[in-house]
């Protein structure tokens, strides 16, 4: 990797105590959550493919929490936490993932196919770049529509050098469309660092080509995220598309099947001590703001919360195979 | 009121904007241009840019778009302007339209309409003359409709508009000339029909090959063998109930396809007669195809490499050998 990495996130946490206490608990839920999918992945109780987010819980948990319900989301496979967050509940995610029809794409998904109309969460996207022109329509139907509605779009890095980027910016910014991309870059497409696929490395610089607003953001500070996220949802609303990359670092391998023989041990190392959910703790602790005794208490929530998701799981029932061809077309 | 089938098209376009304000048309030059083959002429200035939409060379972009448009309660009809561009949005088709109902446990309901020319027959060489319906016709989670007159010209983006899944209209510009009466009738995007009524054989045709299956009749009957033309319509899902009960009565089929020859419709048609109408045949069912080449452009080859009604007369005449 040829970006230098950055000091952890430090200094003070502008926000009322209860914020700053809410940012956290989403941060670990997506944490505690994801640890028990791998657990539960050795044990046999998920398969198929399951990228884990670990490492990159700032980004959603500062995004999302800058949206508003009505606004809707289009993700990635590395989607558990966005889903969470937008509310889709713990329970139907861990079912989902299960395969069980309490799940919230009813076991047909996995876990790179969560989605809740609901809540507006449009997935669970396994296409690198497929969500982007996905994103470009829910802009166009709320701009012709009148709705106040922002659309946001979560990709990876290495999405950015698929046709969709290029195609749904330019179609975006041609229309003026009130879509928020967010670019989340962990610096690796799967295996292959940005610098091994990238001619140009500035992804804000690909994004501005297109007349968009673009700017980076330190990915694995929360505060740094939440107010990026805002900054862009305002901008979405009043003037058109805007582009963030937001700076990240996955600390577990692309999925349960990577060997992770592609980057050094120590980069890893190296970026944990830039962990999301550690140094936000640690900098509200500095300032008062939570003690090791609540982070605890926090923590031991989060872990009933997901105890309670498995038990949900469990109990789950298996779709009936005759409904197997239900809902391949509507009525 | 007899009119051209590309008459009948604008028509249909026409009357689906006036209907629904949720309605819009999408692509690449629809607008100021007036369609590449002057289908929506005339619609942008009397519905304006925002519903009749110009579009960038972003086949893949503007085909997403038109998905989360229609998720987002819009009523898109995208024009891909032809078959061969369709390559490029084919992940979007794929991968999102077709199969969003299905992955999410039935909670989306994509109503979209994707447009596009398709065929052969113009000495476009062979990037512009692909015919592509039996491909997207494999494709469970999609509806293809392939109107070859001019009612269905007309009516057939109503329906699809109707029907609140993604359906791929097939337009097939060697038609465009033809004119006809544009009757009362009600179209649908459900079922097979009879063109033409006959005893002996049946002809199963689509889209462009319609018209010379019904010409391969015309001759047969000169020579005494009295054909039956089925029209498919809609290549997904096949109305075999209708192609059946006219095999049954002639006992005999030939089934023509501007496609390929392998792993095309024409094989799945085929394989349904012989699972479903073995024992009523009294000879094994024929095939007219696309030759297997790319189309060349110099016209002799071109027509060489396409169904023509003298191939369906001969591939009859071998049926009574």
């Amino acid at each position: 990797m040829s970006t230098p990495i950055p000091p952890p996130p430090s200094g003070p946490v502008p926000y009322p105590p209860e914020k700053s206490i809410a940012l956290l608990t989403d941060m670990l839920r997506i944490r505690r959550l994801e640890e028990k999918c791998a657990e539960l992945y050795g044990a046999g109780k998920i398969r198929g493919f399951l990228h884990l987010y670990i490492g990159e819980e700032a980004v959603a948990t500062g995004a999302m929490r800058a949206l508003l319900p009505v606004d809707s989301v289009v993700a990635t496979y590395r989607e558990h936490g966005h889903a969470l967050l937008k509310g889709v509940a713990m329970t139907r995610i861990m079912a989902e993932m299960f395969g069980k029809k309490e799940g919230c794409s009813r076991g047909r998904g996995g876990s790179m196919h969560l989605f809740d109309a609901a809540t507006r969460f449009y997935g669970g996207n396994a296409i690198v770049g497929g969500g982007l022109p996905l994103a470009v329509g829910f802009g166009l139907a709320a701009k012709m529509r009148g709705e106040e509605r922002v659309t946001a779009c979560f990709f990876g890095d290495g999405a950015v050098a698929e046709g969709a980027f290029h195609e749904s910016m330019n179609l975006a910014a041609l229309w003026r469309l009130p879509v928020a991309f967010f670019c989340e870059n962990n610096f690796y497409a799967m295996g292959t660092a940005i610098a091994r696929y990238e001619a140009q490395t500035d992804l804000c610089a690909k994004a501005a080509s297109y007349g968009m607003e673009a700017f980076p953001v330190d990915g694995m500070d929360v505060v740094a995220v939440h107010e990026g996220a805002k900054r862009a949802r305002e901008h979405a609303m009043a003037s058109g598309p805007v582009f963030v990359e937001f700076r990240t670092y996955r600390f577990r391998a692309h999925s349960m099947f990577d060997p992770d023989l592609y980057r050094d041990k120590s980069e890893i190392e190296q970026w944990k001590t830039r962990g999301p959910i550690h140094t936000f703790s640690a900098r509200l602790k500095a300032q008062g703001d939570l003690t090791e005794e609540r982070f605890l208490e926090i923590d031991a929530e989060v872990a009933g919360e997901v105890d309670a998701a498995v038990a949900f799981a469990e109990a789950g029932s298996w779709e009936p195979v005759e409904d197997l061809a239900k809902d391949v077309y509507a009525p | 009121m007899k009119i051209t089938y590309r008459e009948a098209l604008r028509l249909g376009l026409r009357e689906a904007l006036a209907r629904d304000e949720r309605v819009f048309l999408m692509g690449e030059d629809v607008g100021r241009y007036g369609g590449t083959y002057a289908v929506s002429k005339g619609l942008l200035a009397e519905f304006g840019p925002e519903r009749v939409r110009d579009a960038p060379l972003s086949e893949l972009a503007f085909v997403g778009a038109g998905i989360g448009a229609a998720l987002g309660g819009m009523r898109p009809i995208v024009e891909v302007m032809t078959v061969n561009f369709s390559l490029l949005p084919l992940d979007q088709i794929v991968n999102t339209a077709a199969i969003l109902r299905h992955m999410s446990g039935g909670q989306f309901a994509v109503p979209l309409v994707i447009r596009m020319a398709t065929g052969a027959g113009r000495q476009l060489a062979a990037q512009h003359s692909h015919s592509f319906e039996g491909w997207y016709a494999h494709i469970p989670g999609i509806k293809i409709a392939a109107p070859a007159t001019i009612d269905d010209a007309h009516g057939m983006l109503g329906a699809a508009l109707a029907d609140g899944n993604p359906v791929l209209v097939f337009e097939y510009p060697a038609l465009f000339e033809t004119t006809g009466e544009l009757s009362a009738e009600a179209i649908d995007i459900a079922h097979a029909k009879v063109r033409r009524q006959g005893t002996r054989v049946t002809l199963v045709a689509y889209g462009n090959c319609v018209p010379k299956a019904l010409q391969a009749a015309d001759r047969l009957a000169e020579e005494g063998i009295n054909a039956e033309v089925v029209d498919l319509r809609v290549l997904r899902p096949l109305d075999m109930d209708t192609v059946l009960a006219s095999v049954r009565k002639t006992r005999r089929a030939v089934v023509v396809d501007d496609g390929w020859r392998s792993g095309g419709l024409s094989a799945e048609i085929m394989a349904r007669v012989m699972e479903q109408a073995f024992y009523d045949l009294d000879a094994p069912v024929a095939r007219v195809c696309r030759e297997e080449v790319p189309i060349p452009y110099a016209r002799h080859l071109e027509e060489a490499a396409l169904p023509q009604a003298d191939k369906i007369v001969a591939a009859v005449k071998g049926l009574f050998q």
